[in-house]
């Protein structure tokens, strides 16, 4: 339903003073696909792309090469109608519940705001939507309608966040990282909530997160990004009883384990994500991979795919498969 | 406590305006008509803060004089804030070389000596109400602008205004309802502190004789004070007082404006 083909995005970076700029590759070469009524998981750690893949999909920055396509149409290419019903359909949840909501407007008006500009619906007919969309997501209008962002939890912002998304009756919902700032009790009921809400409105999610954990429990299919670029992507099941990519693999292996009897297992990630302005020749991963070879320097690796469209963008996949 | 501190300054303000603006049924006496009662102390005579050396009443003086102080001050802080509202969103919507232009402009005024530019301009082109604000907001805009433009910088930026964008807001919707009300805060506190000081500037202009001479100001009055110091302490003490009282309101006001735009500690509603 919602395609990317190829997405690129650089950034310019300045440098400093003297210094010039230097081109910043943020999305390399990615391609996505969300289907109806499915949860996909974009996993990756901070500095790795998903974000800025996420805001190309929604339309909110433009790609440098590549195109989305949204029931088929390049996006950039809608116009009019069609353009209103794109900016509808594809809705957002954002991290940080409080610099999402505007601090000098009641979160009443900021779930109206969509009813009137992407639904066009009165102002009465917007107000009283709007108060049974806080009452689907567990906030009672007579006390939540009138209170300022700061005022809020950020579990309740969040449930905000997702009331104004549904606002727009969406097919699609980019959410970036919508619980990582919130409690881990917290957590869970939004987690909840936003399947339930999947459920009933067969919404899509583009669900970017660090946290392996989550996307285990609530993708459909998994993609890995490194760097920009995607290294594994195939069915949850399959990405998690099978890691095909070093990377994966390593993510896995240092999720922690909530039993204190068992041992941690040994680092399988050495060091820390290198800088995107200066990516590593060969293959990216190598320099904190525990498979590399010398090939791994020199030579990208071409993508491998494996049963049910799992693919691995790694020289030594089947080993990694083998654990 | 600083609620009674607000209320003091805004009272003191609401004072001051109802006095310049019924001047002539409040003040006991013609401000600009002498007599022999010259250089009376305060309580001589019915005179309740005394005469001056042309036996004017100073309290009449006073009162008529409120006209011409928040008259420049109010008109000055109101065209520098209008002046620096468009010119600092013309330069964060745009960018650019635009901003780029706009921003180096607003740099060399603020380089300018504001007391010593106000002189020469008003040296050269003569006194006069209108020109003393028009001296006085060229003086005052750039700092506005540049506030203005920093917050909608940092605003454009927000992810709330990515949200904006995704309820399917236009551009100019964005800027009204979402960017403006929140760059405009900071705008207006900084206004009632520029109205205090644009008072300031007037007052010091008239201590210097530029001001108009054919109005009653309290710099004014304070200039023609000076050789009677000695023997007329209240000339110079009450107008005196009166713009420390008047530019302490204003200080205070914009203190509370600045309390009262944050949403953060507004009440419950």
């Amino acid at each position: 339903m919602l395609e990317g083909t190829q997405l690129t995005k650089d950034f310019r970076v300045r440098l400093g003073l003297f210094r010039g700029s230097a081109t910043l590759r943020a999305v390399d070469d990615v391609s996505i696909t969300i289907d109806a009524g499915e949860t996909v998981a974009l996993v990756g750690e901070s500095g790795s792309g998903k974000s800025t893949l996420g805001r190309i999909l929604l339309g909110l920055i433009l790609q440098t090469s590549g195109a989305v396509h949204y029931r088929g149409t390049d996006f950039a290419r809608l116009q009019g109608d069609a353009a209103r019903q794109f900016r509808a359909d594809v809705q957002a949840v954002f991290q940080d519940t409080s610099a999402s909501l505007n601090p000098r407007r009641r979160v009443g008006e900021s779930v109206i705001a969509p009813l009137l500009f992407n639904r066009r619906l009165s102002a009465a007919h917007a107000r009283i939507e709007s108060a049974q969309l806080l009452e689907r997501v567990g906030l009672d209008p007579k006390i939540f309608a009138s209170r300022f962002p700061h005022q809020l939890s950020g579990g309740q912002r969040q449930r905000v966040g997702l009331a104004r998304a549904l606002a727009s009756q969406p097919r699609v919902i980019v959410a970036d990282e919508p619980v990582s700032a919130l409690d881990v009790s917290v957590r869970a009921q939004i987690l909840k909530l936003m399947q339930d809400l999947q459920a009933q409105e067969k919404l899509a999610y583009l669900f970017i997160t660090h946290d392996l954990g989550i996307a285990r429990l609530i993708a459909n299919r998994v993609m890995v990004m490194y760097l920009g670029a995607i290294v594994e992507e195939g069915n949850a099941a399959d990405v998690f009883a099978r890691p095909s990519h070093p990377y994966t693999l390593a993510l896995t292996l240092s999720a922690p384990i909530p039993d204190p009897t068992r041992a941690r297992p040994p680092r399988h990630l050495i060091g820390d994500i290198p800088s995107p302005l200066a990516p590593p020749p060969g293959c990216r991963f190598h320099p904190r991979c525990a498979f590399a070879q010398a090939i791994c320097k020199t030579d990208a690796p071409p993508v491998r795919e494996f049963e049910n469209a799992h693919r691995s963008a790694c020289h030594f996949a089947e080993q990694v498969r083998g654990g | 406590m600083s609620n009674l501190r607000t209320w003091l300054a805004f009272a003191l303000i609401l004072g001051f305006v109802l006095l310049a603006v019924f001047a002539q049924f409040i003040a006991p006496f013609d401000p600009f008509r002498g007599g022999a009662d010259a250089l009376l102390a305060p309580g001589a005579k019915n005179y309740l803060l005394g005469t001056d050396h042309l036996g004017r009443d100073i309290l009449s003086e006073l009162i008529f004089g409120a006209r011409v102080s928040l008259a420049v001050g109010i008109s000055a802080a109101l065209s520098a804030s209008i002046l620096g509202i468009v010119v600092g969103s013309l330069a964060g919507f745009f960018g650019g070389w635009v901003d780029g232009a706009l921003m180096r402009v607003s740099e060399f005024f603020q380089t300018l000596p504001r007391f010593v530019l106000a002189l020469v301009i008003v040296a050269f082109f003569g006194g006069g109400v209108l020109k003393v604000i028009i001296v006085l907001a060229i003086l005052s805009w750039p700092q506005i602008a540049r506030l203005v433009r920093a917050q909608i910088l940092s605003l454009r930026e927000s992810t709330f205004v990515e949200a904006a964008r995704l309820s399917g807001m236009n551009g100019i919707q964005i800027i009204a309802r979402e960017i403006l009300p929140n760059a405009l805060a900071p705008v207006i506190v900084t206004g009632s502190l520029d109205i205090a000081s644009a008072i300031l500037l007037e007052a010091s202009l008239s201590f210097f004789g530029l001001g108009d001479a054919n109005l009653i100001s309290w710099g004014g009055m304070l200039n023609v004070a000076q050789p009677y110091l000695r023997q007329a302490w209240w000339m110079a003490v009450f107008p005196g007082i009166a713009i420390s009282l008047v530019v302490l309101a204003f200080n205070i006001l914009g203190d509370a404006l600045n309390d009262a735009l944050n949403p953060r500690l507004q009440e419950t509603a």
